[in-house]
Order: C-alpha cells, then sequence, then structure tokens
C-alpha cells in the first residue's frame, strides 16, 4: 500500500475562484414545498411508507456516511451498527425516561450514537485505509452482538426486537403514514441544511484537508487525530438519528438484524453511487440503491410475469443490480450527481452545445 | 489440561480452513490491490459447479479439472469487464465493484445450478481420532494437510517460476514493473485465476463440512480477521492468521464465552484483530509504508 | 456512453411509473392472495419447495374445484430475500389488492417478517399468517386480533420437544434430574423457548443447559466440545439454517449420538439433513408439517397438477418435500378459512376484517381433513379469539439416510402450563401500547 491515491473529487477539481454569491435557491425552494405540500397529499400509503420513507432515511444514513467516508476520508463499513445503536437508544429513552418528548429523544439517541462512534474512532490515529475499514468491520459486529445479547437493551422481551414507541408531538399523534412521512422530511431538512453549513465551515475544510492527504494535514498544522475523531462523532450522530428513524417511522420495529452488515453495504453503495463528498449525491444515491431492486421486481413481473420461471426472474434482476453498479462504478467515478451535474450545464447551453 | 490442549489444537486445525480462504484475498490483493470481496461468492460458484458436474456422473479428477477452467475462463472475464476499466481508481471504488461482483456470481450460481443444498463427499470420513486423551478431528487433519499442501504449490509457483517472478515485480512496484515490460493485464489474469483455483479448494473443504449452499459465500467474514491479523500481503500471515484466529475463537468460546453469554465467535476474531492492528498497523506480516508529502 | 446513460435513466423513470400496476388477470371478483416470496439468497432452498408447495395448491384449487367454492384465488409474488425491509415493502405494495380483488390475509413467512408488521397489520385490518413461527404472544388474539402464528408457536415446540423426550424416557416423571442441552440459533427465534423450557425444567426437574451458536454457524467446534464437557441425554436442536447440518456433523465428530439429538420444526427438512450425509442417519425432528408423499392430497396433486406439468416445481423430485408440504399446509389452512368466511359473508371475495373472523372461526376436524385429503398430515385446527394458533401439536420424523419417516403420531404441546406466560407476555404488550383487550367470551 503506497500513499493513498483519493482523486480529487469534482467539487475540489472546479474549486470556485471567487466566493459562490448567495441568491435565493429557487428550484431548492420549489422541491421543499412539493415535498412538505403537495407529496403528503398526493401520496397514497404505498408511496409514503414504502417509498418516500425508506429513500428519506436511507439519504440521511448515506449523509451520514459520507461526512466520515467522503469528507474526512475514513473508510467505514460499520454504518448499520452506528445505526443500530442510534434505534436502541432511542428506544430506551423512550422508554425509561418518562415524558420525554420525541425530538429530544432522538437527539439523545444521536448523541449516545456519538459517543460510540468516538470511541470507535479513535484507533483510526494510528491504523489507516483498509486496516481502518476492518476497525469499523469490528465495531458492526461486535454492536450486532451486545444489541443480541443484552435484554436490557430490548426491554427483556423473549424475541430481541424493540417496537416503535407511541410517535407523539405535542400531542399530536404522528403514527399515520403521513405523520412519519413529515417527522422524517423535517428531521431529514434540518440536518441536511446543518451539514450543509459545517461542510462550509472550518471543520469541513479540514477534514477535507485530512481527506486528500492526512499527513499533509498534519504538516500546514491540523490537529488530525482529533478531528478523525470528530468526523466520527458527527457521522455517528446522524446514523444513529437514521437508525432510530428505519426504526420506528419505517419497520415499527427492530432488532439487531435490522442492522446487519448488508446493511452498510447498501449505505456504502449509496454514498459511493450517489457521489463521494456530494450532500445532494447522498439523495440520488439513495434513489438509485432503494428503488433499483422495487423497479427491477415490478418491471420484471410487468414484463415477463407469468412466463418465466419467478426464480429464474429474481436471479436475474440480482444480476442486473449486480452489473449496474459495476457500470456506473466504470462510467461515473464521481457519482450520479456529477451524471446529473453535467445534463444541467448542458441543458443551460441547450440548445447549443460544446 | 486435556480439554485445554484438545480445544487449541481443534482451534488450530479450524484455523487451517480459515486460512485458505484466506489465501486467495492475499493473491489478488497483493496482484491487483483489490480487497475482492466477491472471494466468497467464487468458492460458492466453484463449489457448486463441482458438485453439479458430479452429479451428472463426471468423475472426481476431470469435474477438478473442468471446474478449475471455468474459473479461469471466469478471471478472464472479470479482468477484462471489471478491472481493466477500473485500474487507477480508489481502493474503495475497487472494493464496491466486487460487492457487486459478488452479486453476479451469486445471481449466476443460483441462477444455473439451482439454489437447493447439495451434499458434497469428499471421502474423508470426519471421525474423531484419539491421541492418548485428545480428540482430534481426521477431516480437519485432512484439510490441514491440503492447506500446507497448497501454500508450498504456491511458494513453488512464485518463487521459481516467471510469473511468480513478475507478480513480485508488479506487488513491489507497479509502474517499475510495467516498464520493464511485464504484461499487467496478463498477471492479473493468472492471479484471479489461480485465486479460483484456490476458492475452489477451500470451496471444497467447507462445502463438505457445511453442504454447498448459499452459505458458503459468507465464510468472508471469517477470513477477514485472519488477515488485518497476517496483513494484506503475506501468504505466510494468511497461515499464522488463521491459525490464531481458530485457536483464539475456540479458546475464548470455551473460556469467556460462558462469563458473558456465549456465541461470541463473531466479532471475538475481530477483537482480536483491533488489537493486533493497533499493535502493528499494517498486520504481523504486512509491509509498512512510509508516507511522503 | 454517458448519453446512453442518460437515456436509460430516464427510460427507466417512464418505465418505474407506468409499471406499478402489473398483472391484468386479477378481477374483482376474485380472492387476492399476495405473496412475499424468497427465491434467491441465503434462503432460497427453502423458498423455492415452500412457494411451489403453495401455488400448486392454489392452482388445484383453482382448476379442480373451480375455485374456492367458484371464487378464484390470483396471487402476485414479490421477492423479498427474506430482508424485512423488502417484506415490509411488499406488505405495502400488496395489501390492498389487485385490480380490485381484495386481500384477506397475509404470509408473512417470516418471524422478523411478523414482527415488523405487526402493528401495521393491526392498523390495516389484514390479518398476518405465519404457520410454525410468529410472535408467541399474539396466539392471544384479545390483544392481537390480527396476528396468527397458526398451528405452532414457538412455545409448543419447546413443550412438544419436551413431551417426545419424556415419551422415550419412559414417562414425564422420568425427565427428573436428566441434563438437556438446547443448543440453538442465536437470535430472535432461537431464544424465543428460553422461557418455557425454564418453565418446563423446574416443573419436571430436569436440567436446562442453553447453548448458543452465532449466526451464520458454519463453525461449532467450541459449542459442542462444550456438549461433549457436559454428557447430556438429550439434545433438543433449535438451529436454522447452514447451522443445522454443521451441527449434525459436528456432533457425530465430538462423539454425541445422533439418535439423542431431537431437532426443532425448523431444523428437520431435506436441506437439513443431506448436507451431514452419513451422521444425519437416525436424527430426528419435530414435525408438524411432516415430509413425504405418501398422503392423499399427494395422489390428487400428481394426478391433476405434477403429471400435467402445471407444477411451479421445476425439478419434481422435491415433491413431498418438507418444504413442499409446508406451502401445501399453509396453503389448505387459507383455502379452509375462506371458506369458513364464505359461508357467514357469502360467497365472494373477502377483506381483511373478514378474513380476520373467518381465521377466528376456523375449525378443522378430523372428518373435514380426511375429505380435503390432509389425514396424517396436519393435526386437527381449530382457532378461537382467544386461541390464534389453535393446533399445537406435531408429530415426529427420522432421517433414515434417504427420506424422512413418521415415527409418532401427534404429540400435543401442554397448553395449559404454558398459556399463563403467554397470557403475562400479550398483558405487558397491552399495557405498553395502549390496547384494550376485546372481551372475548363477549364475542361469542
Amino acid at each position: 500500500m503506497t500513499a493513498t491515491s483519493h482523486p480529487l473529487s469534482a467539487a475540489v477539481d472546479n474549486a470556485p475562484v471567487e466566493l459562490v454569491a448567495r441568491h435565493l435557491p429557487w428550484p431548492l425552494l420549489v422541491l421543499l414545498a412539493t415535498a412538505f405540500g403537495v407529496l403528503p397529499w398526493l401520496g397514497n400509503d404505498y408511496w409514503l411508507n414504502a417509498i418516500l420513507i425508506p429513500f428519506l432515511v436511507l439519504s440521511l444514513a448515506g449523509l451520514g456516511l459520507n461526512l466520515l467516508t467522503g469528507y474526512t476520508g475514513q473508510t467505514s463499513v460499520g454504518a448499520a451498527g452506528f445505526m443500530a445503536v442510534g434505534a436502541f437508544a432511542t428506544y430506551s429513552l423512550l422508554l425509561r425516561v418518562p415524558g420525554l418528548p420525541l425530538p429530544l429523544a432522538l437527539l439523545g439517541g444521536g448523541l449516545i450514537a456519538a459517543a460510540v462512534g468516538f470511541l470507535f474512532g479513535i484507533p483510526s490515529s494510528r491504523i489507516k485505509g483498509f486496516y481502518l475499514m476492518v476497525t469499523t468491520l469490528a465495531a458492526q459486529f461486535f454492536l450486532e452482538w451486545v444489541f443480541t445479547k443484552f435484554p436490557w437493551f430490548y426491554n427483556y422481551s423473549s424475541s430481541g426486537t424493540i417496537s416503535a414507541p407511541r410517535l407523539e408531538l405535542f400531542g399530536y399523534s404522528l403514527a399515520s403514514p403521513v405523520g412519519r412521512y413529515l417527522l422524517v422530511l423535517s428531521t431529514v431538512v434540518l440536518l441536511t441544511w446543518v451539514a450543509v453549513n459545517l461542510v462550509r465551515s472550518q471543520v469541513g475544510r479540514n477534514w477535507m484537508a485530512i481527506r486528500d492527504m492526512d499527513t499533509a494535514a498534519a504538516v500546514i498544522g491540523i490537529p488530525v487525530d482529533r478531528y478523525k475523531r470528530l468526523a466520527f462523532a458527527v457521522s455517528s450522530f446522524y446514523l444513529g438519528v437514521a437508525g432510530a428513524l428505519w426504526a420506528f417511522a419505517y419497520l415499527g420495529t427492530a432488532s439487531a438484524g435490522s442492522f446487519d452488515i448488508n446493511r452498510s453495504f447498501q449505505i456504502l453503495f449509496i454514498i459511493i453511487i450517489g457521489g463521494m463528498g456530494s450532500i445532494a449525491g447522498n439523495f440520488v444515491g439513495a434513489a438509485f440503491i432503494s428503488l433499483l431492486p422495487i423497479f427491477l421486481n415490478q418491471a420484471g413481473q410487468w414484463l415477463f410475469g407469468g412466463h418465466v420461471d419467478a426464480g429464474q426472474l429474481q436471479n436475474l434482476q440480482k444480476i442486473i443490480f449486480g452489473a449496474l453498479i459495476i457500470t456506473f462504478l466504470i462510467k461515473e467515478p464521481e457519482g450520479l450527481i456529477r451524471l446529473l451535474d453535467n445534463l444541467r450545464e448542458r441543458l443551460r447551453v441547450w440548445p447549443l452545445r460544446f | 489440561m486435556t480439554f485445554f490442549l484438545e480445544t487449541l489444537i481443534g482451534g488450530l486445525l479450524a484455523g487451517t480452513l480459515y486460512s485458505l480462504v484466506a489465501i486467495g484475498f492475499v493473491l489478488i490483493y497483493k496482484a491487483s490491490g483489490v480487497f475482492n470481496f466477491a472471494q466468497g461468492a467464487m468458492l460458492l460458484f466453484a463449489a457448486l459447479t463441482f458438485v453439479s458436474l458430479q452429479e451428472q456422473g463426471v468423475p472426481f479428477v476431470l469435474a477438478l479439472l473442468l471446474t478449475s477452467v471455468v474459473m479461469a475462463i471466469g478471471a478472464l472475464i472479470i479482468e477484462r469487464a471489471v478491472l481493466r476499466p477500473l485500474v487507477n481508481r480508489s481502493q474503495i471504488t475497487l472494493f464496491m465493484a466486487t460487492l457487486g461482483l459478488s452479486f453476479i456470481i451469486e445471481g449466476l450460481a443460483q441462477g444455473l445450478m439451482g439454489a437447493q443444498v447439495r451434499a458434497l463427499d469428499l471421502g474423508i470420513d470426519d471421525v474423531p481420532l484419539f491421541f492418548g486423551e485428545i480428540m482430534v478431528s481426521q477431516f480437519d487433519l485432512v484439510a490441514a494437510a491440503t492447506a500446507a499442501l497448497l501454500v508450498i504449490v504456491l511458494a513453488l509457483l512464485f518463487n521459481h517460476t516467471r510469473i511468480g517472478v513478475s507478480l513480485r515485480a508488479v506487488a513491489d512496484d507497479t509502474r517499475a514493473a510495467l516498464s520493464i515490460g511485464i504484461n499487467l493485464n496478463r498477471i492479473w489474469q493468472i492471479v484471479w485465476a489461480v485465486a479460483g483455483v484456490v476458492g475452489l479448494v477451500a470451496g471444497l473443504l467447507w462445502g463438505a463440512r457445511q453442504g454447498v449452499q448459499f452459505s458458503l459465500s459468507l465464510v468472508v467474514l471469517k477470513a477477514l480477521p485472519v488477515l488485518i491479523i497476517g496483513g494484506f500481503t503475506s501468504i505466510g500471515g494468511a497461515i499464522v492468521g488463521g491459525l490464531i484466529v481458530g485457536a483464539a475463537e475456540n479458546l475464548a468460546e470455551a473460556y469467556i464465552g460462558p462469563l458473558i453469554g456465549g456465541g461470541i465467535t463473531p466479532w471475538f476474531a475481530y477483537f482480536l484483530a483491533l488489537i493486533f492492528l493497533y499493535i502493528r498497523p499494517a498486520g504481523l506480516f504486512g509491509e509498512r509504508t512510509i508516507e511522503r508529502v | 456512453m454517458r448519453k446512453t446513460l442518460q437515456y436509460s435513466l430516464v427510460a427507466s423513470l417512464v418505465l418505474g411509473l407506468q409499471a406499478s400496476p402489473p398483472e391484468a388477470w386479477a378481477a374483482d371478483d376474485a380472492q387476492f392472495i399476495p405473496m412475499a416470496t424468497y427465491r434467491v439468497g441465503a434462503y432460497a432452498s427453502s423458498g423455492i419447495p415452500w412457494w411451489a408447495g403453495e401455488i400448486d395448491y392454489f392452482r388445484y384449487i383453482n382448476e379442480v374445484e373451480g375455485g374456492v367454492n367458484g371464487v378464484k384465488l390470483v396471487w402476485q409474488e414479490c421477492e423479498t430475500e427474506w430482508n424485512v425491509d423488502r417484506i415490509v415493502e411488499c406488505y405495502e405494495r400488496l395489501k390492498t389488492g389487485q385490480d380490485g380483488a381484495p386481500t384477506a390475509f397475509f404470509f408473512t413467512h417470516s418471524t422478523p417478517g411478523s414482527y415488523a408488521l405487526m402493528e401495521k397489520g393491526a392498523a390495516d385490518r389484514i390479518p398476518l399468517i405465519d404457520g410454525g413461527g410468529g410472535r408467541t404472544e399474539s396466539t392471544d388474539g384479545s390483544v392481537f386480533p390480527y396476528a396468527f402464528p397458526i398451528l405452532m408457536n414457538y412455545y409448543s415446540q419447546a413443550s412438544v420437544g419436551i413431551n417426545y423426550i419424556a415419551g422415550r424416557e419412559g414417562g414425564l416423571d422420568k425427565l427428573k434430574g436428566k441434563k438437556i442441552v438446547t443448543v440453538y440459533h442465536d437470535s430472535a427465534y432461537g431464544r424465543e423457548t428460553q422461557a418455557p423450557m425454564k418453565l418446563l425444567a423446574e416443573k419436571y426437574g430436569f436440567e436446562n443447559i442453553q447453548i448458543p451458536v452465532a449466526d451464520p454457524g458454519n463453525e461449532q467446534s467450541a459449542q459442542w466440545r462444550q456438549v461433549r464437557q457436559i454428557k447430556p441425554d438429550w439434545v433438543f436442536l433449535r438451529t436454522w439454517g447452514v447451522s443445522t447440518p454443521v451441527a449434525i456433523k459436528t456432533a457425530a465428530r465430538f462423539g454425541i449420538s445422533v439418535e439423542r439429538i431431537v431437532g426443532d420444526v425448523w431444523a428437520g427438512s431435506e436441506a437439513d439433513v443431506i448436507p451431514a450425509g452419513s451422521a444425519a442417519k437416525g436424527y430426528q425432528a419435530l414435525a408438524p408439517f411432516p415430509g413425504g408423499t405418501a398422503f392423499e392430497i399427494h395422489q390428487r396433486l400428481k394426478q391433476y397438477i405434477i403429471d400435467q406439468g402445471k407444477s411451479d416445481l421445476k425439478d419434481t423430485r422435491y415433491f413431498g418435500e418438507v418444504y413442499y408440504n409446508i406451502g401445501l399446509i399453509n396453503a389448505a389452512i387459507a383455502v379452509e378459512a375462506l371458506r369458513t368466511g364464505q359461508k357467514k359473508f357469502g360467497n365472494r371475495p373477502l377483506n381483511g376484517e373478514e378474513g380476520r373472523w373467518a381465521f377466528e372461526h376456523l375449525d378443522i376436524d378430523a372428518a373435514r381433513l380426511k375429505a380435503i385429503g390432509f389425514e396424517g398430515l396436519l393435526a386437527p385446527l381449530k382457532l378461537s379469539c382467544s386461541d390464534h394458533e389453535g393446533g399445537g401439536a406435531a408429530r415426529v420424523q427420522q432421517w433414515d439416510g434417504q427420506q424422512w419417516v413418521l415415527v409418532t403420531d401427534w404429540i400435543r404441546a401442554d397448553h395449559q402450563l404454558l398459556r399463563p406466560l403467554i397470557e403475562a407476555k400479550s398483558a405487558a404488550y397491552a399495557k405498553e401500547k395502549g390496547i384494550t383487550p376485546r372481551n372475548c367470551a363477549a364475542e361469542r
């Protein structure tokens, strides 16, 4: 392993010479207005429960991992482990602290996840690259084991599962699909806004310096170890909140098995397919990874249902899924977000091209 | 004391089975810098192909040969379609690509050869042998011997053939190797093919023990800590790492497990790997790197 | 190439929007049955024969009997790979039925899936059917109106296992002082029998030792070395997937007689013993779903479905496998429930609420079993508002190296002993969730 070669991300490559002038981001506002105002009334149960909620939660988890991997350059395959911490911690808080409002419980769950992430981030001062990945794998397996082994975490239920406490906010029930959707959406929007500002701040810039080359960052006086640990903590906070939402707003119940290694891989896919070191990329990646299997399944049924053996059809879908991932990795090293950016650039000068 | 010795020996022998899986990783990592998560899927594919051939009445040796050929062809395709376009990409991209690859191989394996569980009989009795009071499994002994044989063959291959020397040159310094005219793509093809054959051997031994089925692809998770302890770049390290993990896992389950509720094997190996990493950040036998700004 | 990618993205979006309502053949005079399958992935070896059994039975009902009292059955598959989140998505996609054909029940066929859907099912009024699995305390239908751990919950499995062992020892009083080791898959499924085993051990005075095997369980020498140290009289094996053949093989390696190992329901299929080879000969397992083709229904299916080439099985060698029969039994229970419901609501497709009524009033007696060809394959089953399990009996089958041989008649679980445990748990759930239990006595 020679010096780790991270190709510079697009953002760095085309770094603006002057600071971006602040103007009202109209498209974003329209998007938000649609998400808050229109979708809840248009979307039926299926769209809200099975598509939009998991998509938003996975985007948030991707965002969390992206802060660590995409912005700070610390590879982690233990994302789901930290999601589990968030879910179980939130559950414990709601169960054991009577009268705690939901937002505070989510915050608390996130903070506990952050503390655990901080702990598992300590080795990052000595261990780098792929070997660090294994630290996070260890975290993944260890946390899974903890949450199956110690009944205290799931209130001594025989099955080891935790179920959603009553979702309430200021006396309003959020148990309906629309309520849960709005809860998830608000959380995601708020945390995304925080993340956008965070990566633009000194902290974010230090993270990116560490990502691009940590030895160089140390040379110019950035306290590398401290910022790495901070990245682990912040990332785990996001993952923790995402885990709690996944358990309570989407599945309605969770056990350690809901946060297994495959979930970690799924989140890693989201950021790599979406775009490392990009906030919007998480949303694109999450849409791709969470919707593609559903889409393939439906398209398969629609095109071949009843004619082709069902088992073969499913295998074919799996193969296509794998092939698409490899294709995107080959064709778009900087993620789908780059593809969309290019498209936007092209549209701006349409019909001219150069 | 007998119990301790028996656990230790049993663990060491079980460890050789982990080593076999780890060797496949080391080969590929050395030659192409890819952490090949699809090794598990390759193992599954190899074992399934072999069993399917045997079901068709193909004799043992021929089935072995045919499967090796299939794995070699697979290696050619992978090199061409996945590795070559991704050359010079970051390690994590390559890792994710092998994850995608594992979906494809798993889908192909189940699609082509069916999902039902097959028995695999290698003709080795899995009966206990007693040395004094200590019980040792005959199967484990055979597995250990196979691993030893495989390592010897690989060592000969890498130390005494042109391909082996080229491989070591590539592992040492890819650019320098290219500049003296070593065909990198050829080396990759060969190494992936060899890794496929190693996967076949590992797949057969694991398959004989647990049946040839999908969960064969999960043994990769057992090999990861072995790699950490032994280092990603050393075959000897993979062997030693496997022995350490096997022994430690069994001893821990026997002595620590009852104290904290048991079932600790999945993470104990990783925990052990962490401790090793802290002491030696590049594994026991890995090469240390010097970073320059 | 980039352009191609962009076009394909757009094309797939368009396709995706159109693809939502597939399958044109469903109609509003048919009964819709959602199927969350797992035909790929780690559990495909059980899933493929399972759904073949269900589909073959539904086809038989449609084609030979002309539907359930004339109401045709239509179904739609949805692949989950046994992932809980995919099961939830499939449930959401299919719960409202299709093209007007309503959904009367949802086969979860996954204990984690049953847990995940527990509250959604109650809110949407869709009965969740999980034969031989599910959430044990949902047996108490007064708290869980829409969950049915039908046929045999996990507590009953523990109880039947102990009753069988007692039978072999010569009576329940002979259990005193015996050592019974439970080797279990360290998951919600595996741990579910700890509470009833503790209770049974206290009552009968045997020593209850629990040894966990971590998922996936492909290396178990540490566990079986422990078992050998204990020198148990019996081993109750509650593993799942690959951990079962590995357990049987490793036990043989450590010199533990396979005749003293009793497997649980989910450790007793062909896939569990074939990989273990000769080591599995003599292994016994609980069978609420016995294997084999020696039953009347298999004759009928062979004549009308298998020999006509209409079977969902790609390879008819697997006809009569344990998992195939699991599918048959689940399908038959569902069809009988639909019949029960139609007696009250008329011969038309039922919705979820009517489906619940139907399952709660399901009563398959011995005569009915004979009529539908399930004699010996299924024990008489009678559900009620307060008992969503209904059966609680299993036979025991033994592997002779080639096939499963049934060695006992139906062995019943000790419901009286276990019921208070279940009620305590369901009451706790009701309290946690603020549910007022239904008054089952008043509903009669």
